[in-house]
């Protein structure tokens, strides 16, 4: 509890002492009689004058200043209101209520923002710099790229870089949402914000802290708040209209009646008194960002940063969501996805094409050599050469081994097979025999095909894939993954011109969004109502485009960021309509004449409390 | 130029919202903006004299919420 609060709760209580005992001591059996009339409302003043004396000081300091409307004006004017119909006990009543309301109001406000806050701290507090001979404890932002650090078992890794020396696991839960360790070592990239578990490592630092990976995170979604939602826009309009009208209507109604129908006045001030306490905005003011605030800090927490209120709206009217298909759905690597030998075992014909290979630095060469997996004895390998745009021809353990495409094939005269699989096929001939072929193409990510109908089950009704790759390969992974549609052979101008077609068919509210990997798909990204960049670790172009940015590579994200902003929206529309109906119910019901100053206070504090509580569940 | 300042005992949103309205309107600001949620002010301007529009700013903070301070380094 803060200084302020403490000294409220010490209000409160001396106040609610001397409330109490003015309620139940027996004035007229002690003393006789005016006194028995008249202490009783010198204790009820005294209560009242502890308690309302901030909130009058403040309303006549906020007067003085030109802030009329404020809800320590209204409550100051329905106290003293009636004071002046001599009701003393519901003025010392009405305040004590709202103090309390008030208190519960703040404490809770600064719980959930100190637990939001706690959530998002990834901030490192110190890094060990090796300078000279010695290591010195600095702030992070006092090191300079191309510094040597040292990063402890249990430390925070301070900035990025390069490991250079040392072997550990890093857990990066903070970052990226994945609670499983990944390890590290020399020659790997080290971001900040994850915790170093177990070995002592030694990093080249390649950014200052202000460009590293933990200072732009935390950037971004601590100015998250600054871009408003529409449903914030609302709210704030709404308290600007809504307050002066619930005041004029206080006025008039406690002016008309007793004016024109002769109806007694004492009645009828306090009907508008009730007005007064209900005008406060509060609980929508609050509420509405606070909720916002919850769902983004909770949402980074799982590795999924939201850059405005606004996005994570906009995310909750998505119902189109086009992807990029490499990179996004696919892993954008080449893999040996099958062996069709003739001949001779698939072992053999992987041996072959592997030791072919042997010395090709080509990305397929490369997936051929990690799918053999065994080391490569160089010595067998007594003849070398590389056929621009064919493949490769070359003498292994005595044999003249070929490996390439068709052309190279058909260049030797060798007749080889067509594949039914699409991707990238690689015919291998040995002592100009056929030996059969490697098909080489790139995998969908595991977790796509989920991430698919995971968005059709929170309410996605279309599914588009962009890509330039063939349209063979496109349609087999749309199928495979049950997309509605797919675009193949596109240049990345195409792409933007498809998704400006697909925005013209959502209709009204509907949203859509773009999902790709940030490299090179930034003018879409942009052009998209939402535009989701991932596997953004280290990626500064895709976080700079993107307005919502996923850490790691898992399509399945996307599901738990949609999951997040419905959930948001949801509280934020139940908190809305939860304090306008309250609201409403009770001016109704004061205007009739039913309703009690506890009913308007419980209206006011006790509403936005339930509001706040209510938001505090975007957290989760 | 762009400046970040830490609040101290911001205790309404309603207020903050009123500070950040009233802060638009000093001449010389071009955009402002004030966090409840972070308890931090934004403040953009193309004044040389970032201190004196600051003192402005400090004032018209003071009218809305008398008990909030900016902290300034």
């Amino acid at each position: 509890m803060s200084k302020s609060q403490k000294r409220r709760l010490r209000m409160i209580i001396i106040s609610a002492v001397l409330f109490v005992l003015a309620l139940v001591f027996p004035f007229d059996k002690v003393f006789s009689g005016k006194a028995a009339e008249i202490i009783p409302v010198i204790i009820y003043l005294a209560a009242y004058l502890i308690i309302a004396r901030d909130v009058l000081l403040k309303a006549a300091r906020n007067i003085k200043n030109g802030q009329v409307f404020d809800e320590n004006f209204l409550m100051a004017i329905a106290s003293l209101g009636a004071i002046a119909l001599q009701d003393y006990k519901e003025a010392v009543a009405v305040m004590l209520f709202y103090q309390v309301g008030e208190l519960f109001e703040d404490y809770a406000v600064g719980k959930s923002r100190e637990s939001i806050s706690a959530m998002m701290d990834l901030r490192p507090d110190i890094a060990n710099v090796i300078r000279g001979e010695d290591v010195e404890e600095v702030d992070p932002e006092e090191v300079e790229a191309g510094e040597i650090i040292l990063i402890k078992p249990g430390e925070r890794v301070p900035l990025d870089g390069i490991v250079i020396e040392g072997e550990s696991r890093l857990d990066t839960v903070a970052l990226t949402g994945e609670s499983v360790p990944q390890s590290i070592g020399p020659d790997q990239d080290i971001y900040s914000g994850a915790v170093n578990l177990n070995g002592l490592l030694k990093v080249r630092v390649t950014k200052p802290y202000g460009e590293s990976t933990v200072a732009r995170i935390l950037e971004l979604v601590e100015n998250a708040s600054d871009k408003k939602s529409r449903s914030e826009n609302f709210i704030t309009k709404f308290a600007a209209v809504y307050t002066p009208v619930v005041v004029i209507c206080a006025v008039l109604l406690a002016i008309v009646p007793p004016l024109v129908f002769k109806q007694p006045w004492s009645v009828w001030i306090n009907r508008a008194l009730i007005f007064l306490v209900v005008s406060c905005p509060c609980a929508l003011v609050i509420s509405v960002p606070l909720s916002f605030f919850g769902g983004i800090g909770g949402a980074s927490r799982k590795g999924i940063l939201v850059k405005g209120s606004n996005y994570l709206e906009a995310l909750a009217n998505v119902k189109t969501i086009v992807f990029d298909k490499t990179g996004t759905l696919t892993n954008g690597t080449f893999t040996v996805t099958a062996v069709h030998p003739d001949l001779i075992s698939e072992a053999e014909l992987l041996e072959y094409a592997a030791f072919a290979e042997a010395f090709s630095s080509h990305p397929i060469a490369q997936s051929i050599k990690n799918a053999y997996a065994k080391e490569i004895d160089l010595s067998r390998i007594t003849a070398n050469e590389e056929i621009s745009g064919h493949g490769v021809a070359s003498t292994v353990d005595g044999k003249h081994v070929l490996a390439g495409n068709t052309k190279l094939m058909e260049s030797r005269a060798i007749h080889s097979h067509e594949c039914h699989m699409h991707g990238t096929i690689i015919h291998v001939a040995v002592d100009s025999l056929y030996a059969g072929h490697i098909v080489i193409s790139d995998t969908i990510k595991p977790d796509s095909a989920e991430a698919i109908s995971g968005l059709k089950a929170n309410g996605i009704r279309r599914t588009v894939m962009l890509t330039g790759d063939k349209q063979a390969v496109a349609s087999e992974v749309a199928e495979q993954l049950r997309l509605d549609e797919c675009y193949a052979e596109l240049l990345p101008q195409n792409k933007v011109e498809i998704v400006e077609k697909l925005i013209s068919e959502c209709s009204g509210n509907e949203k859509l969004a773009f999902v790709g990997d940030g490299i090179n798909d930034a003018p879409v990204l942009t052009r998209a109502d939402v535009g989701i960049a991932m596997g953004a670790m280290g990626s500064d172009a895709a976080i700079e485009a993107a307005d919502i940015v996923l850490m790691n590579d898992k399509p399945s994200d996307i599901v738990k960021a949609l999951a997040i902003a419905n959930k948001t929206l949801r509280i934020v529309r139940e908190n809305i309509i939860f304090a306008i109906g309250v609201k409403l119910l009770v001016l109704a019901l004061a205007a009739l004449g039913q309703a009690s100053m506890w009913m308007a206070v419980f209206a006011d504090v006790g509403v936005a409390f339930l509001a706040i509580l209510n938001a505090m569940r975007c957290l989760r | 130029m762009k400046k970040v300042f830490k609040l101290k005992d911001l205790d309404c949103a309603n207020c903050a919202a009123k500070m950040e309205n009233n802060i638009k309107k000093i001449p010389g600001v071009t955009n402002a903006s004030v966090n409840f949620m972070m308890q931090k002010m934004t403040i953009e301007s193309d004044t040389d004299d970032f201190d004196a529009l600051m003192d402005e700013v400090q004032k018209v903070c003071a009218k809305v919420e008398p008990d909030c301070e900016i902290i300034r380094k």
